[in-house]
């Protein structure tokens, strides 16, 4: 699924909001699942590399993807949080991961 | 074995290896392992030597990358930008993998986890702890970080935001600690001796 579908997008700018896909295909995934679904805003770009998902199979994992981290509020993650309304987690997400959130946009 | 000497109460005995069974991937593991040294890719020695070296590495290194940081501003500011070209100036050998450093500042506090395995920035901090392993840490620490990090004996202030870092695929974190106050003139030696491997991962802060 995720591996067939080439690039999803043209690509983030730190500070775009994005939101993870809620999918849930089989297959060595880095997106965890408490993430899928969720929104948060890209943070910065970490680089490209192969990609995960082909890699574990043995192929060559090309094209690279880009690979994000991603900024969320523990609030947006976790209704009954309980820490400061400041609190995050950052959390490296694959592009084809990652939807444009226009919800949020500035 | 224990009942070798006699006594009137019994010890408990203490496990043996093969009190558990080997599982699949432990075997799997030799196995590959025997064929590659079989088939000539790698000696036994070559394998032994890169398993001695992982070993080998432990929380000083990433103490001494703290402690030059703290001492060298300019170093700090190449060690946020390529942790990896920073300890080589020091002559330790961060892998291939990159590092990013996280900095602890009055604002903010970081900790790091790996909810999907337990990703550790190994050559840097040496083989992680059972406990950033086990479930319990990884799924707790993203979902009530200040309930765990009190755990710890680490209370963060309200005004000060606790950020987790969740290492799910191609870096590795390291947390670089707060230099505590009263700390003006130590050296480089005794300011990374204050450093431990808890305070790089930020379930502690130094002196705390």
């Amino acid at each position: 699924m995720a591996g067939g579908e080439g690039r999803m997008s043209a690509g983030f700018r730190p500070g775009d909001p994005v939101t993870v896909r809620r999918a849930y295909p089989p297959g060595h995934v880095r997106t965890p699942y408490y993430l899928r679904g969720c929104s948060g805003i890209i943070a910065s770009i970490a680089g490209e590399f192969p990609d995960p998902e082909e890699l574990a199979y043995g192929r060559d994992g090309l094209p690279k993807k880009t690979l994000y981290r991603v900024r969320f509020r523990q609030i947006d993650l976790w209704p009954q949080y309980q820490g400061a309304a400041d609190d995050s987690l950052v959390v490296d997400i694959y592009e084809h991961w990652l939807d444009r959130d226009r919800e949020n946009e500035p | 074995m224990s009942g070798h000497h006699d006594h009137d109460h019994s010890h408990p005995t203490q496990p043996d290896v093969e009190d558990q069974p080997f599982e699949y991937y432990q075997i799997m593991a030799e196995a590959v392992g025997e064929l590659l040294i079989e088939k000539g890719v790698f000696t036994a020695a070559e394998l032994r030597k890169t398993v001695e070296s992982i070993d080998a590495r432990s929380p000083a290194d990433g103490a001494k990358v703290v402690a030059r940081a703290w001492l060298d501003p300019t170093f700090k500011e190449r060690l946020l930008e390529d942790a990896n070209a920073a300890a080589g100036e020091l002559g330790i050998d961060a892998g291939a993998i990159p590092v990013r450093v996280v900095e602890n500042t009055a604002d903010v506090h970081n900790v790091i986890c790996c909810t999907l395995c337990s990703c550790y920035p190994r050559l840097l901090l040496g083989l992680p702890p059972d406990w950033y392993k086990a479930r319990a840490f990884r799924s707790r620490v993203v979902r009530e970080p200040r309930a765990v990090l009190k755990e710890f004996g680490t209370m963060i202030p309200d005004d000060v935001e606790v950020c987790v870092h969740d290492s799910t695929a191609d870096l590795r974190y390291m947390v670089l600690p707060r230099r505590p106050d009263g700390t003006d003139g130590l050296s480089e030696t005794e300011l990374a001796a204050l450093v431990t491997r808890d305070c790089m991962i930020g379930t502690a802060v130094p002196g705390g």
